[in-house]
């Protein structure tokens, strides 16, 4: 095979791994914080997708300039993060935080069920297609190969931004050294002044809000019809369970990691791409069970 | 006396079987009907659906079946094979439906017809394609009210030998399940047959309802085959052809879509002209032999007032079972009696109705014979997205495997003089 496959093959899986991060990442976040597995993290990812495409559409058939659809998939994405996020904490979460794993896991499992249902009723089950935003931006030739720069730019642009935006808020605001506290030492934290509940519901918007702003960039590229949450929240659990639940640079080198493997299986043994990603994370969790990333946890007594 | 004896007794034994026949006659039909309510395949489930609610309306109001209206009870297939097959059950056997119309997923109808023998229920197999339900098994409640996989991707074949005979090479994007596998399987059988020195250069099965077609795209790019074929259907096929398209393959290679007449509508502008596609039959809201019949605008108008959408084949294919089904009982019912379950499976048999889009004839395996419709996309003012141009009509009986054989091995044999046979009529693009 020429090395000019190998390139190819490559960005592939960067376009990708950017999407699988945008929504891993946000899985992550809640569980690094909030401890909680949330299967109500497809929903988001759906619903965002569902809205981002409904704006784009009205867009187009109020005859408004494409470029609009931009901003419109960012908000779709952060009304969706605050409002159908910030809803799902408020009403449920906060009342089984500190209660049985199994119980949190089967309540986001209920809201993910209801939101599918709600999903259906409110939008349909007619295919949703807003590919304007995607054919906007044209598209980049590689060796001969054209690329959109839809997927080949901007996704992996936005998927970095938001790496940097995380690290930077954790690390650098003080809210963001809140949560971080939050995440170590709950009852330490809330000792020293800082409002865990706040935190608990910020953080959750914020993972909504990126699940739903990775279904908004996929509105452009794919056809939404009813389960598309499903499998990218399957898809997004094998990369936040490779990287370590709650590590975000982890996500990253993660979905990156499975996007060139699935890239990789459909160039060289195309029967095994389906298999890939969780390929990676069972040899991943076999040799490091806590994930690549994750560091030992202590134990408080 | 004697005379006086017999005539009292003719008599009771007439007001007896009178109202033996009475009790016998129900209020009312209750039909099952199996579909995707949920999960990726409602958009082909959920308009099957509306037309059922449609078409049930409609020969409701004319006085039902021999006299008795129809109720509907849907069943959702995207609930598991498992629930549909209890539900299936409690259908029959709780809330008394006599005849079960099951289902659109191949899976699925593998599953219920064993069901269907065990409960003696009158099956019609409405939409599912696989082929091997009849050639490998004999039930003798199940009956299939269109054509299968076989017959779909024969004429295919043949449709794409005619307009493009001299292609080299040939790459395959299916889904990867048993329809993806299953008609690759019965495509690859034929071209070898009809083309041994044709190159298969990719043989790629992404995941069933898989999001991002970008890497097959670029393989595919890379390889530049003649010819690229999916059998992909619903939210898959859309995605692959907008991501094909943005990225300019759908003018590279010349592109075979068996299914996409369900995608035209919602595909509009990205579809470019010169790609192959079909109907799953005949199917085809501008057919060019029914369009302009007023069964076809009624039924077009209707679904529309209803939908906002133009209908699709899983429509007309719930049309076809529901069609059949009153004509079935009207023919087993002839006598004036209301018949039994095996007499009205019976009456399936050899049975020809009109559908929207020409003559079902069922045959004796109980598998249905129907046209097949191919053509290549054109570009009209009069619409928003694709229409067929240079189409070719397949006789169902010409396409069909053969009774007692089995599709791949009638593929594997084949001969090129079917491409050009008499019996299929074309035809261009008509305003």
């Amino acid at each position: 095979m020429p090395p000019e496959m190998l390139l190819l093959a490559a960005l592939d899986g960067l376009a990708y791994g950017s999407l699988i991060f945008l929504v891993a990442v946000g899985l992550s976040l809640i569980f690094g914080v909030l401890g909680i597995v949330n299967v109500a993290h497809g929903s988001f990812y759906a619903i965002g997708a569902y809205v981002a495409a409904a704006g784009v559409l009205a867009i187009g058939t109020a005859g408004l300039p494409t470029w609009l659809a931009f901003p419109t998939l960012l908000i779709a994405a952060a009304l969706v993060g605050i409002l159908v996020g910030g809803l799902v904490e408020v009403a449920l979460l906060r009342r089984v935080y500190g209660k049985e794993e199994v119980l949190q896991l089967i309540v986001t499992f209920a809201v993910f069920m209801i939101l599918e249902d709600a999903q259906k009723v409110v939008f349909g089950v007619q295919p949703y297609f807003a590919n304007a935003p995607m054919n906007w931006l044209g598209t980049v030739e590689v060796f001969g190969i054209f690329y959109t720069t839809y997927q080949l730019v901007l996704m992996p642009l936005v998927a970095l931004a938001v790496l940097l935006g995380l690290r930077f808020f954790l690390r650098r605001t003080s809210f963001g050294r809140a949560i971080v506290a939050v995440t170590q030492d709950r009852e330490a934290a809330t000792a020293m002044g800082i409002d865990a509940a706040r935190v608990y519901l910020i953080t959750f918007i914020i993972g909504a809000f990126l699940a739903a702003l990775g279904g908004a960039l996929a509105s452009a590229t794919t056809s939404l019809t009813p389960g598309i949450g499903a499998g990218t929240l399957v898809l997004s659990f094998a990369v936040a369970a490779t990287a370590g639940l709650g590590r975000i640079e982890g996500a990253a080198v993660a979905a990156l990691l499975i996007g060139l493997g699935r890239s990789a299986a459909v160039y060289f043994a195309p029967e095994f791409d389906v298999l890939i990603p969780y390929l990676i994370m069972m040899l991943v969790l076999l040799v490091r069970p806590q994930g690549l990333f994750s560091t030992v946890q202590t134990r408080k007594v | 006396m004697k005379t006086m004896k017999l005539a009292i007794a003719a008599l009771a034994g007439t007001l007896l079987a009178g109202s033996a026949l009475a009790q016998d006659k129900p209020k009312e039909l209750v039909v099952g009907i199996a579909t995707f309510l949920s999960g990726p395949a409602s958009v082909f489930g959920v308009p099957g659906r509306n037309a059922a609610d449609l078409l049930i309306a409609e020969i409701n109001a004319k006085g039902g079946v021999l006299g008795v209206p129809l109720k509907p009870v849907y069943v959702d297939e995207g609930a598991g094979t498992n629930q549909l097959l209890s539900e299936y059950r409690r259908v029959v056997q709780e809330q008394g439906a006599q005849v079960m119309l099951g289902a659109i997923s191949s899976g699925s109808c593998n599953a219920l017809a064993p069901v269907a023998e065990d409960l003696k229920v009158v099956n019609v197999m409405w939409d599912c394609g696989t082929q091997t339900i009849f050639e490998d098994g004999k039930w003798k409640y199940s009956v299939r009210t269109q054509a299968h996989a076989g017959a779909e991707m024969m004429a295919t074949l043949l449709y794409l030998m005619k307009v493009k005979p001299d292609f080299k090479s040939v790459a395959v994007v299916n889904q990867d399940y048993a329809w993806g596998r299953e008609s690759w399987a019965l495509l690859q059988a034929g071209l070898k047959a009809l083309k041994p020195d044709v190159k298969v250069v990719a043989e790629l099965f992404p995941k069933f309802g898989a999001p991002d077609f970008s890497t097959e795209i670029t393989r595919l790019s890379a390889l530049r085959p003649d010819v690229v074929i999916s059998t992909s259907w619903g939210g898959d096929l859309d995605t692959f052809v907008q991501q094909a398209a943005a990225r300019g393959l759908l003018k590279q290679s010349t592109f075979v879509l068996p299914l996409a007449e369900s995608s035209l509508e919602r595909l509009g502008n990205v579809l470019p002209e010169g790609v192959i596609v079909g109907s799953r039959g005949d199917h085809y809201w501008l057919h060019p032999k029914y369009k302009n019949t007023p069964e076809m605008q009624g039924f077009v108008k209707a679904y529309k007032d209803k939908t906002g959408v133009y209908p699709i084949y899983p429509t007309f294919h719930m049309q076809q079972a529901l069609t059949g089904l009153v004509k079935a009982y009207e023919k087993a019912g002839a006598g004036g009696k209301w018949p039994s379950k095996e007499e009205v499976i019976a009456a399936f048999e050899g049975l020809e109705f009109k559908s929207l889009t020409g003559t079902i004839t069922i045959r004796q395996d109980h598998q249905g014979l129907e046209d097949q419709l191919l053509g290549t996309t054109k570009r009209v003012p009069d619409y928003p997205f694709a229409v067929y141009d240079k189409m070719a009509l397949y006789p169902g009986k010409l396409v069909t495997t053969p009774l007692g054989e089995k599709s791949l091995d009638w593929f594997a044999k084949v001969k090129p003089d079917l491409v050009t046979d008499k019996s299929i009529e074309t035809f261009d693009y008509a305003k």
